[in-house]
Formats: structure tokens, C-alpha cells, sequence
């Protein structure tokens, strides 16, 4: 039982590692500071949740999966926040590149 | 087993900070090097976390969730600061 959740956990924290690898490919290869923003926090979220809950796995205590939930709760309520502000600001300030953008609906505001 | 765990996740997370470090220092404009640090600061927190994940101890828990706030906090105010340096 334990040996297969040390497994279960180790391949969740490969997991994990592997998506902020893609992450930071991500964000040296895309060519705006929108796509990077994209790159930097939907892969990189879902990879530090992988790799709490594969760290959760390995430990299997109460009080440190309490402070886990603490840390992922975090990870998911400012994430989208950080994000949010770093478009909102590139849009304002001009550095959007027109011609990648299918729709740009807040053109008219 | 653990060993070869321990050398995946070094690799790769090493590898992540260092793409987050080359697009912190080439990055043209200030929000991609905000967009940089914020994954370099979550590549740390992944590595601290795998670090207690592989020696199977909790002593640095109370790391991860200050790690956690503090990459929010800085870049929400490093993007305020952009905003008026820009306007």
C-alpha cells in the first residue's frame, strides 16, 4: 500500500517537474508577452499542484497535508490575479502585437 | 528508485529556472521579466517541495507557503510600479 502511493507520488512529482519545464520552453520560445503570460501560469499551476499532491503522497500526515492545502489554495486563488494584471497592463501599455490576435475584444473600449 | 528520482527532478527543474533566468535577462520589456521571475520563484518552490518530497521530512512546509505569498505579492506590486512608470 505504501510502496505503490511512493510510486503514485513519485510519478506525480515527475509530472510536475515536467510541465514547468514546459513552462519555462514556453516562456524563452513564445514571441509576446501575452503568450508568455499564458505559458508561465496555466502549465506552471497545474505542474506545483502535481507536484504537492505527489509531495502529499510521500508524507501522509495530517498536519502536512493541511499545510499543503494551504499552499495550493494560494497557488490557485493569486495565480490567475498575477495573470490577470500582467495582461491587463501589456494591453494598456501598447505591447500587444495586433497580428497575432484572432479577436481583440476590447478594442471598442 | 529514489536516486534516479532525485536526478530527474534536479535536471529538470534546474533546467526550468535556467529558461526562466535567460528570459529574465533578454526579456524587452519589464513585464516579461515579471513573467520570468514569477517562474523562476515557482521553479524554487517546486524544488523545495521535491527536496522534502525525495527525504521524506516537513521541516521546510512553512518555506513553501511564504514562497507561495510572496511571488504574488511581488509581482502584482512590481506590475503596479509598471503600469505608472509606462503611463
Amino acid at each position: 500500500m505504501s510502496a505503490v502511493a511512493d510510486w503514485v507520488g513519485g510519478l506525480l512529482l515527475l509530472a510536475g517537474a515536467l510541465l514547468s519545464l514546459v513552462a519555462g520552453i514556453g516562456l524563452v520560445r513564445f514571441p509576446d508577452t501575452l503568450d508568455r503570460m499564458h505559458a508561465a501560469t496555466k502549465p506552471q499551476v497545474l505542474g506545483v499542484l502535481l507536484l504537492l499532491v505527489g509531495l502529499a503522497l510521500r508524507l501522509r500526515t495530517g498536519s502536512d497535508l493541511g499545510m499543503l492545502v494551504l499552499v495550493a489554495i494560494f497557488q490557485l486563488s493569486t495565480a490567475p490575479v498575477a495573470a490577470q494584471m500582467i495582461g491587463r497592463a501589456a494591453y494598456r501599455s501598447g505591447r500587444v502585437d495586433r497580428s497575432l490576435l484572432d479577436v481583440d475584444e476590447l478594442a471598442d473600449r | 528508485m529514489t536516486v534516479l528520482l532525485a536526478v530527474a527532478l534536479t535536471v529538470l527543474l534546474s533546467a526550468t529556472a535556467l529558461l526562466a533566468l535567460l528570459r529574465i535577462y533578454r526579456g524587452p520589456s519589464l513585464l516579461d521579466r515579471v513573467v520570468g521571475a514569477d517562474l523562476l520563484l515557482s521553479a524554487m518552490l517546486a524544488a523545495v517541495g521535491a527536496e522534502a518530497a525525495l527525504n521524506r521530512h516537513a521541516t521546510t512546509l512553512p518555506v513553501l507557503v511564504v514562497l507561495s505569498l510572496l511571488g504574488f505579492v511581488g509581482s502584482v506590486s512590481l506590475v503596479r510600479f509598471a503600469v505608472r512608470a509606462e503611463s
